[in-house]
Formats: structure tokens, C-alpha cells, sequence
């Protein structure tokens, strides 16, 4: 499961370019801080965690459901 | 690999997030890759400091929970030279930027590397002096418009990567934010290496640098970055390109070894 | 080898640059980074002889700045450090010395004045940076310099220098001249001194002095020279944390004048004139007291060994006493001005100067008081 914390996201779209399923794209509306957060496409994710290591704040985190 | 929330934890004081870097600034992918590379090799936090100068690559130690020591500009290296020789146990690291580094603090800089003193120095280069708003700096590309070049940047800048490896450092490499498994790699093998470790990490500034050239938004700017560099194997190809990877990896006798070999010597 | 055993002998012949390492070792120092320039070099060769034989650090830096920065950092490991200059050295030093009192770093520096402005006379003495050594730095602080008038009072007032410091917290300079760093006096090294420490918990924090977290114990220290918070965090938008910060780091020094201040005084009692002198012009000063003594004048003489923080109190007072207070120094005047005000016209306020490496003659002093 692909987490944003909108709290630190910035909506600089590192994300968005470092995915290389193009899971992600920055959501059309601002938010309650002014920012554009990524939106996730779970599926296209193959939980790779290039966004998590690009992130330059921590903002976007790859939770594993807790697999048998 | 850990969690990445449960890695946050460890690593990061985070209440003081979020940090106080602009939007697409560089220098966030830097403390990311720097807290995976201490936790992939399982370093002891509380046996590390982390020091840096001024500017906002130097904001990075205020978000590790760790002990650091923020100093003056342009000085990180001569603090953190003190710290190391005082206390060879402890892993020192030193956050710098392109003008703290090798702008004001060019003479530590060099001085530092020739003595061999074992602290792992990052210098984020984003082209300019980004905290005060953009002025040139001695890695300003030419052509660059600054607010202290308008009419465009004619010096030549330094190549810092190269300047480290002519001084002598024990570890070069040179990465860019748009790297960022590379660049947690090299810091990972800088650790390993007991001399001195130099990483450039070039990275990108939107506010204070590449509004003004031409590069408009975070996401062009991440592409800069890959489509500007080449590894450096390859460098003889795309000379226009700047070449990036390892340049230096060589074992030299630590300064505090052989201080402490020294003392073994004299002491009766 | 403790530092005692290397220090040798208990009678010695010495430089007064030499007893300051002797007493930087007794009093715990064993790490040193320095930079050579005249007349303050011999500190630097001393230590590079004498830290290795007893495991402590000795580095040579690159510059003056790089010697007070890299002692910094090695004091926040924990480790006692002193560097050691001269004029021009100490003014390369003066940022990072005020990064020393913002972050409360405990250490020594060293300034053995030489003829100033700029390269000036590199062997000559001066007493030229009696107000570089207060305010050298930028922004409101702080801080404690001591002045030694003998080679024993120079190792005596290095331990002194490193105990105040840790106990306080702040950097202590001793700041002596190319004639007592460069003249060989006889001197008797203790076995023991007293030690100070600087405070390690709560308990043992003095007044507006909190606890140290060295590095390397898993404190997370926090140690920056923005402005911040008592948890060290930065805080550099609001003007009572600044307010507060300041005025702390002031108060600590400045309330503790009586632990800090002290002077040595001969034929006080009845003075109607009083010598004031420190470093070298002590002697010239002592000795007019002496003479004056001889033809039945009734003229004491003080020794300032604490410069800063200044004594305001002690002058006003003495001004009360006295008819005439005579000032000793090798400068145009300087702590001339701090004791004319503090004496607010209540008695005469004349000033002794030479320059050029001359010490002021006594009996050119006896021409003033007559």
C-alpha cells in the first residue's frame, strides 16, 4: 500500500519521474498546504521503493500488508 | 530492509519535520540516502556526529537523531578534523555545500585531505549559494545567470570532484540526487574507507538557481541530472557531458592511526 | 606517563610560552591545534613535545581559524583544548570564539600580544588587544580573560583559564605579551591543582550553566550557533528566546564576578594614588609604588590578573578612596577608559602609555603622580 503523509510532501513530482511504472502522477488539486501530493496507481506498483529512496522528505512510504 | 516509517523513526528527528528545504531541492535525497547507507551497514547512531557549515546543505544534521554540531561557514572540516582527532572512535560525517566547501572553506578543504583525516564529507552541489538567494559560486557553471552574475557567470568553476581526487583524498565519487541507489552505495563505501571520503552530490536548487536558468519545474530538473551526466567509463564520449561514479578508492594511513602510532612510539 | 611526570622537574627555568603548556597540562588540557606565528610559537612546539607522551592530540592546522575550530569540535568530545596565537592569529580567530560562547563550549585560547596594527613588531610586546580579547567578536557576550605578570603567574593563570572556563562553560583567554611568553623566570610546578570539570548533570550545573552532552555518549546533542531553544533546537524568529539566550549567556559571566575577579594589591591601606597596571606593566608599576614608598608617599599599586569581565564595582569603589588612580599600559589606553568610567569623576584618571615594545619606565610613572 502506497502512503503519502501530506504533511511532508512538497509536490516537487520526484516520485512521479523516479517510478518506473509511472504508478504515480501528481493529483490535479492543491491541498490544504498549497501542494500537489502524488496520487498512486496500486496496482501499476510493483513496490520497487524508488519513490521511498528518491523522496527528498520522507513523504511517500511502501507499507507491506503483513504477507502469511 | 526496514520499514520505511520504522526507518524514519530511528534515524530522523522527526519533529523537526518537515525540513526547511524548498520543494525540489536536492539535498532531502542526500539525508535519505544517508540514513539508508548507515543502516544497511548497521552503524551505532550514537557513535556518530554529524557536522556541517552553512547553507542549506548544512540544515541536514539538525534532522538526524543524532549528535550534531552545526558551525560556522565555510569551517565544517577544521570542527570536524577537532572532533575525529579528539575521539578517533567516533564516525564523523560532514554536511557541506558547494561554497562552504570549496568557497570559503577551500583551504580546510584541501588541507583536510591532505592530512588524511578520516571523516566522510558530503558536499551537495547545487551551483550557487542557495540560502542567500542565489549569488554565483565557485561551481557555477559559465553562462550562469545569478543574482551576482546577470549578465551571466564567466569563471571558470571548479570541478570539486576532480579537486579532491588532485588533493589526494583516499575516496572520490560523484553522484547527482537523481541517483539516489548509487549515491546511498557510495556513501556506504565511504564508511568502509577509514581515510578521507569525498562524495559531490550534484543537486538540483529550483529556487535560488535554476529558476533563473532556464529549467522550470522540480520534475525537469530531477531529468537534468540523468541526461547531463554520464558514468564515468564512458566519459571520453560525451566529453560535454559530466562524468559520475568512483574516482578515487585507495587505502592511505589514516591521520589519528598514525597519530596513535606516534604516541605508541614516544610514550616510555 | 601522567602529565606531571612529563612536565619534570619541580624548579624550572623557563619561558613564560613553555609554562603555559605546563599549566594547560596540569590542568588537564591534552588536546592542542595551532598554528605558528611569532611569539606565541613555542606553545605550539611545547605541546607537540609533550601531549604525545602522555596519549593526548597535538595538531598543527592550516590556519588560525582551523586551530580554534578544530579545538572546538574537540571539545565537544569532552576533551580539554587550547590553541594559541598571537595579534593577527587572534583576530582570524574572533567568529569562531563567538561560536564558542553561543554554544557554551569550554576552552582556552592563548593570545601572547605582539606590536600591532596588522604585522606590526612580531618580537615586541604590546598590550595592544586588551579590547580585541572583549569584543573581538560580533553581537552582545561575554566572556573571561586572564593576564599573567610573571612566567609563574602564566602557568598559574592557564590552569585558572581552564578551570573558570569549564565551570562556566565559556572561553577563557589568557592573554599575556611577547615579554612573558619570551622571558625565562624560575617557576615551581605544583604535584596538584585543583580541577574543575564542566558540569555533567543537572546537580552539578552552576547558576545559568546547563549540563554538557559530549558526543559519542548518546545524548544527541543538538549544538548549533543559531540561535535555539535550551534544547538547542534552532530558534531564530523569536526575540524572547534570543532575548533570553543572550542575557544568559552574559548573566553567567557577569554574576559570578567575585569567583571570576581577582587582583593582587600592595600599600592600599591610606593610598591617596594607586597604580593600576596588568601583564608585564605590573612590574614598572610595583616598582613605582615601591619608590614612591621610599620618599614617603602614600601610593598602593594593583595587579589586574582577571581583565574581563571588567569590574565596575571594585573601581567605583577604589575611586571613592583614592584622589588618584594612575593607569599602566602598552596601548594608547584601553582598560583606561573602563576605569575612568567606572570611576565617574570621583577621583583623577591618568593614563601611562608607551607603545613599541617599551615597558613604562617607573620613574616616568613617579612623574605623573607627583
Amino acid at each position: 500500500m502506497i502512503r503519502i503523509n501530506e504533511d511532508y510532501c512538497k509536490g516537487c513530482g520526484y516520485c512521479v519521474r523516479a517510478c518506473p511504472k509511472k504508478a504515480l502522477h501528481l493529483s490535479a488539486q492543491r491541498n490544504a498546504n498549497g501542494v500537489t501530493p502524488p496520487v498512486a496507481d496500486e496496482e501499476a506498483c510493483t513496490k520497487c521503493r524508488l519513490c521511498e529512496v528518491t523522496c527528498p522528505d520522507f513523504a511517500i512510504t511502501i507499507e507491506e500488508e503483513d504477507e502469511e | 530492509m526496514k520499514q520505511a516509517s520504522e526507518l524514519y523513526e530511528t534515524y530522523l528527528r522527526t519533529d523537526m519535520l518537515p525540513t526547511i528545504l524548498c520543494s525540489g531541492c536536492g539535498a532531502g535525497v542526500v539525508l535519505n540516502a544517508t540514513i539508508r547507507a548507515i543502516d544497511s551497514l548497521k552503524m551505532d547512531l550514537d557513535n556518530m556526529v554529524f557536522v556541517s557549515g552553512i547553507g542549506c546543505s548544512s540544515r541536514l544534521g539538525a534532522y538526524i537523531n543524532a549528535d550534531s554540531l552545526h558551525t560556522t561557514h565555510g569551517r565544517a572540516i577544521a570542527y570536524a578534523t577537532g572532533v575525529k582527532a579528539a575521539n578517533p572512535d567516533l564516525e564523523v560525517v560532514v554536511f557541506t555545500g558547494d561554497g562552504d566547501c570549496v568557497g570559503i572553506g577551500g583551504n580546510h578543504f584541501i588541507h583536510g585531505i591532505r592530512r588524511n583525516i578520516g571523516i566522510n564529507v558530503i558536499a551537495i552541489n547545487n551551483y550557487n549559494y542557495g540560502m542567500t538567494g542565489g549569488q554565483t559560486s565557485p561551481s557555477t557553471p559559465q553562462g550562469s545567470v545569478t543574482t551576482t552574475t546577470q549578465y551571466g557567470a564567466f569563471e571558470h568553476p571548479f570541478d570539486i570532484a576532480q579537486l579532491a581526487k588532485t588533493a589526494g583524498a583516499a575516496y572520490v565519487a560523484r553522484w547527482t540526487t537523481s541517483h539516489p541507489l548509487q549515491l546511498q552505495k557510495a556513501i556506504r563505501k565511504g564508511f568502509s574507507n577509514k581515510g578521507f571520503c569525498f562524495i559531490e552530490v550534484l543537486s538540483p536548487c529550483p529556487t535560488s538557481y535554476w529558476g533563473r536558468n532556464k529549467v522550470r519545474n522540480p520534475e525537469e530538473m530531477y531529468q537534468w541530472y540523468k541526461d547531463h551526466t554520464i558514468p564515468i567509463g564512458r566519459a571520453e564520449e560525451y566529453p560535454e557531458k559530466i562524468p559520475i561514479g568512483e574516482l578515487v578508492n585507495v587505502e592511505k594511513r589514516e591521520w589519528t592511526e598514525q597519530w596513535a602510532s606516534l604516541v605508541r612510539k614516544v610514550s616510555p | 606517563m601522567n602529565a606531571r611526570e612529563a612536565i619534570g622537574d619541580t624548579v624550572q627555568f623557563v619561558q613564560g610560552d613553555k609554562a603555559c603548556v605546563y599549566g594547560a597540562l596540569l590542568a588537564g588540557c591534552r588536546f592542542f591545534a595551532g598554528y605558528p606565528i611569532t611569539p606565541a610559537t613555542e606553545i605550539a612546539e611545547e605541546m607537540s613535545r609533550l601531549l604525545p607522551l602522555i596519549g593526548g592530540t597535538s595538531i598543527q592546522m592550516e590556519d588560525e581559524i582551523g586551530s580554534i575550530s578544530a579545538v572546538v569540535g574537540a571539545a565537544w568530545t569532552g576533551a580539554k583544548a587550547m590553541t594559541a596565537t598571537s595579534g593577527p592569529g587572534f583576530s582570524l580567530m574572533q567568529e569562531t570564539i563567538g561560536y564558542a560562547v553561543m554554544t557554551e563550549t569550554p576552552c582556552v585560547i592563548v593570545d601572547v600580544q605582539r606590536g600591532g596594527p596588522s604585522t606590526g613588531q612580531p618580537t615586541r610586546a604590546s598590550q595592544g588587544d586588551v579590547m580585541q580579547a572583549r569584543y573581538g567578536s560580533h553581537g552582545d557576550y561575554e566572556l573571561i580573560v586572564l593576564s599573567p605578570s610573571s612566567v609563574q603567574e602564566a602557568m598559574e593563570l592557564t590552569i585558572r583559564a581552564f578551570n573558570l572556563s569549564e565551570t562556566y562553560r565559556v572561553p577563557a583567554i589568557l592573554l599575556t605579551e611577547e615579554s612573558i611568553g619570551h622571558m625565562r623566570e624560575k617557576i615551581t610546578i605544583p604535584d596538584t591543582v585543583p580541577l574543575q570539570s564542566r558540569p555533567a548533570t543537572e546537580d552539578e550545573a552552576a547558576p545559568h550553566v546547563p549540563p554538557f552532552s559530549p558526543f559519542g555518549r548518546g545524548k544527541k546533542a543538538f549544538v548549533t550557533g543559531l540561535t535555539h531553544q535550551d534544547n538547542g533546537h534552532p530558534s531564530t524568529d523569536d526575540h524572547e528566546v534570543h532575548d533570553r539566550l543572550v542575557r544568559r549567556l552574559c548573566a553567567k559571566v557577569c554574576e559570578n564576578m567575585d569567583d571570576i575577579f581577582q587582583a593582587d594589591t600592595v600599600r592600599m591601606d591610606d593610598a591617596d594614588t594607586v597604580i593600576v597596571s596588568y601583564g608585564i606593566s605590573a612590574r614598572p608599576g610595583r616598582a613605582a609604588s615601591e619608590m614612591a614608598a621610599q620618599a614617603g608617599r602614600k601610593v598602593g599599586a594593583i595587579t589586574l590578573k582577571t581583565l574581563w569581565p571588567f569590574n565596575y564595582a571594585y573601581f567605583a569603589e577604589l575611586a571613592q578612596r583614592v584622589d588618584h588612580i594612575v593607569v599602566v599600559e602598552m596601548n594608547c589606553g584601553m582598560l583606561y577608559h573602563s576605569i575612568r568610567e567606572a570611576a565617574a569623576g570621583n577621583a583623577n584618571v591618568t593614563l601611562v602609555s608607551t607603545l613599541g615594545g617599551k615597558v613604562a619606565d617607573p620613574t616616568a610613572i613617579l612623574e605623573v603622580i607627583r
